[in-house]
């Protein structure tokens, strides 16, 4: 059990990884295009999160009605309230995605490109989360 | 071409679906990346070990990608430095104190039909846009 969870891990990473990868989402130039609401607009990032909302709302849907292979049970969020972190939290988010066109997902593909541009934003994405750890 | 962009896109947010129920289905956790990578630090046992093994995962998706595709993974060089690193801190920042990023909330919790999600999501993308759209103006 012990190496199971690892494994399947690592299975999903390499999936998810593709997944960015191929959608174009990994490449912030593309995720501006949607960002920005120009002449050059591109609406392909829809694409990508209407095809995989409904891959998961199918898909959770059916696990949901099972339960978890190698865990006890789901660990699921629990928090339910619509409160001030949640809202101020997402806006801050807005505005560094905006920024850079980077979320954190593409960023962690990112540093195989070879460029530094993902490097300087994880470190920088890692210090901006343990700030908000010591702060809260 | 346009149309196989569109394809691309859907194919890889189809992947990514497939991805966030496998990791419901088989360890009963949530595919959001920003919890993934905090939770990586975490010293409680059996917290940090299966999100370190996502993370790997992620980066060979990259590298697999890159072995097979005929585009690179990122089109621009020499974004301003000083941007990248005010985004990056942002992103962190936001994303723990909100819980969840483009993953966690925008495809997981959406399709959960969580409340708090969707209105995490319909913001950070709002925000998103006001913030693109005004900068690029200003850089191009």
């Amino acid at each position: 059990m012990s190496v199971a969870k690892p494994l399947t891990s690592l299975l999903a990473g390499i999936i998810f990884g593709l997944g960015l990868a191929i959608s174009g989402l990994a490449n912030p130039d593309k995720v501006l295009q949607f960002l920005t609401l120009n002449s050059d607009w591109s609406p392909a990032l829809l694409f990508t999160m209407g095809a995989g909302i409904v891959v998961t709302f199918f898909g959770y849907k059916w696990v949901l009605q099972r339960g978890p292979v190698l865990a006890e049970a789901f660990s699921l969020p629990t928090n339910t309230r619509l409160d001030p972190q949640l809202l101020t939290g997402a806006g801050i988010f807005g505005i560094g995605w905006g920024l850079a066109g980077f979320c954190p997902g593409p960023a962690l593909v990112g540093l195989t490109s070879g460029m530094i541009e993902p490097v300087i934003f994880v470190i920088a994405l890692i210090a901006g989360s343990q700030l908000r750890k010591i702060t809260a | 071409m346009i149309t196989n962009d569109y394809m691309m896109a859907a194919l890889g947010g189809a992947l990514i679906g497939i991805s966030a129920v496998l990791l419901l289905w088989l360890n009963g956790r949530i595919a959001g990346i920003s919890g993934i990578i905090n939770g990586a630090f975490s010293r409680t046992a059996g917290e940090a070990g299966w999100r370190i093994a996502f993370i790997v995962g992620l980066l060979a998706g990259g590298l697999l990608f890159q072995l097979f595709a005929d585009q690179p993974l990122i089109t621009r060089s020499n974004y301003p430095l000083p941007l990248t690193i005010g985004a990056g801190l942002l992103v962190g920042f936001g994303t723990r104190m909100g819980s969840g990023c483009t993953s966690g909330h925008g495809i997981c919790g959406i399709s959960r039909l969580s409340p708090r999600s969707i209105v995490a999501t319909m913001l950070f993308v709002g925000v998103g846009m006001l913030v693109a759209t005004t900068l690029q103006g200003f850089l191009k």
